[in-house]
């Protein structure tokens, strides 16, 4: 019998000939990423005993969560976490305003094919896109793995979905993801190693992939791959940290479970609060008044979503009442938008465009909630309370929903909202 | 082997609700955390709760963000273990790595009410509810020594230690 991705990449790490669904390996990661969590990290790494970090060439930290810091708490953990990739040496710090962490490891050249990566940031399964093994873990495994390089991971059944024919413009792979999260449910690939195959993927930009590996936590998996192929060759020539070697799943790899979906049949859908699973077709919630549109995110902020929202957005205004915050996942797709017009376009149109990070997602500051307001984003994440009050609401759509939304402030079906051709 | 109180919650429990994200980058102790713990799930668990509660659960318990308060706050508010049907597999690790005790019970947690009484026996793999046994795995041998030796932290320490000639 062959082996899944999950199976060979761990059995490669760990030097076994092979290794069975379930086997717990001791393996070394190839990166480590963390972000503002770093300054804690840094606390519990002290606790160890240990004066330097282990192998800090294998450690990257972005400053993304809270940036620019928006309290004097923040300013200090921020000072902190300076402090502490200087003494021991990691090189590969990226500070406020480069971008979210989940489109700089790609951006930098650190996510590669065959790799095994571990992040504390449950988002880390987003590295999947390009063929790495990608999982998220917790803060104390982080400062353990500073002092030891070394982590045990369980080896993961696997379930693959395959993914016929192609998508529908304007329908992305966020109405694609949210579909499949929506028929599974939130722990429907619970432990699992996820398998993104098929014609349609195939089809998609490495951006597009970023965002089913992205949101593979979002239905529980422990990582989300996509096969590597040219465009993700491509995207890598002019990045890649080091040389690589992709790794494929055998063509008679065992899985659980198989699931097939038809790109060609798949409409707009939505999340609804307030969980990312409960999910319907967009006609189902068309007309619900919005007050905040965010666009953006490590999910949805790459320049090929800027794109698309821009296309419903050039030469209009946001409905009254309606505010917009555009944040783009990274310094590069910035400049990218800024050169292309994009930006230009959403500020015109009334929107706030903000530096690169992860704030309004989680609710950390720049754009939260108040009691009784709903939100349509295109973020991985609509949790009660998550971005301010408790007592608002969040939606989660693809760029085209949002941009559509925000323009006419009810939720609206992009299919049938008016667009240009692109800037 | 423990015997508490139960607090009782449904699916798909999220860090969010566990320990909310606008605390996440706060410099906060233990005990600081707990009084925050569950704080958008159930209001009354935070100041309700006392030591040696267990929280009982459906599935998918701990999903969402890998932040590891939402397991440190709930092991600072005296919950002696948590039993769910399932665990996201961050929360699962965090739980052990902060030394709080997780109990997969797959054949389900619906008999199970709040203020019921559950005991647990690790060894056997038995919680026991109104006279009924309910088996579960025990962990796996690596992920035991961690929780045994009190969480990731001090069983690192001691793997060091113990390297050092």
């Amino acid at each position: 019998m062959g082996q899944t991705f999950a199976q060979k990449v761990l059995a490669k790490k760990a030097g076994l000939p092979r290794v069975e669904v379930g086997q717990i390996v001791d393996v070394e990661p190839d990166v480590c990423m963390s972000h503002d969590n770093t300054a804690a990290i840094a606390k519990t790494f002290a606790k160890i005993g240990v004066e330097r970090v282990k192998n800090p060439e294998r450690f990257v930290v972005v400053l993304d969560h809270t940036v620019p810091a928006s309290t004097e708490e923040y300013a200090k953990g921020h000072k902190e976490i300076r402090e502490f990739v200087a003494k021991q040496g990691i090189k590969a710090f990226y500070d406020v305003g480069v971008g979210v962490c989940h489109q700089v490891l790609p951006e930098m050249g650190y996510a590669l094919p065959g790799r095994l990566i571990v992040g504390s940031d449950s988002h880390t399964t987003a590295y999947g896109a390009l063929g790495a093994f990608s999982a998220g873990v917790g803060r104390s495994e982080m400062a353990a793995l500073y002092a030891t390089s070394r982590i045990w991971l369980k080896t993961p059944a696997s379930l693959k979905i395959d993914v016929r024919g192609k998508l529908k413009e304007p329908v992305t792979s966020k109405d694609l993801v949210l579909k499949i999260i929506g028929d599974i449910g939130a722990d429907g690939a619970l432990y699992k190693s996820v398998e993104y195959a098929g014609e349609a993927i195939e089809a998609m930009s490495v951006a597009s992939r970023l965002v089913l590996s992205n949101m593979a936590i979002e239905m529980g998996a422990k990582n989300g791959y996509c096969a590597p192929d040219k465009k993700t060759f491509a995207f890598l020539e002019p990045r890649a940290q080091a040389e690589y070697t992709p790794i494929y799943p055998d063509p008679d790899a065992e899985y659980e479970k198989v699931l097939t979906y038809d790109a060609a049949k798949l409409g707009p859908h939505v999340a609804k609060s307030h969980t990312v699973d409960n999910v319907s077709p967009v006609e189902e919630v068309e007309g619900t008044k919005i007050d905040q549109a965010l666009l953006g995110t490590c999910t949805n902020g790459r320049l090929e979503d800027l794109h698309l929202a821009a296309r419903y957005l050039e030469g209009r205004k946001l409905a009254k009442g309606v505010r917009m915050i555009v944040l783009p996942a990274s310094r590069e797709i910035l400049l990218d938008a800024m050169r292309e017009g994009l930006v230009e376009i959403f500020v015109r149109a009334g929107a706030m465009v903000l530096n690169p990070g992860c704030g309004p997602c989680l609710g950390a500051h720049q754009g939260v909630l108040a009691a009784g307001e709903v939100c349509i984003s295109t973020a991985n994440r609509n949790f009660q309370g998550r971005m301010g009050s408790n007592e608002a609401a969040t939606y989660l759509a693809s760029p085209a929903t949002v941009a559509a939304s925000a323009v006419t402030g009810v939720i609206t079906d992009p299919r049938k909202a008016v667009r240009g051709g692109g800037a | 082997m423990i015997e508490g109180k139960v607090w009782k919650y449904a699916d798909d429990v999220n860090t969010d609700v566990i320990f909310a994200g606008k605390y996440t980058y706060k410099p906060m102790t233990a005990a600081e955390m707990a009084e925050h713990a569950l704080e958008d799930l159930d209001p009354t668990f935070a100041k309700g709760v006392k030591p040696g509660d267990i929280i009982v659960a459906g599935a998918n318990f701990g999903c969402g963000s890998s932040r590891e308060q939402a397991a440190t706050c709930v092991k600072a508010s005296g919950v002696a273990a948590v039993i769910a049907v399932s665990f996201s597999r961050i929360f699962f690790r965090n739980a052990i790595n902060e030394g709080l005790p997780v109990v997969e019970l797959a054949s389900g947690t619906s008999m199970i009410a709040k203020d019921d009484t559950v005991k647990i026996d690790f060894d056997k793999g038995v919680v026991t509810h109104k006279g009924k046994e309910y088996r579960f795995p025990p962990l796996p041998k690596e992920v035991l020594a961690i929780l045994n030796d009190g969480g990731l932290i001090p069983h690192v320490k001691k793997a060091l230690a113990a390297t050092k000639p």
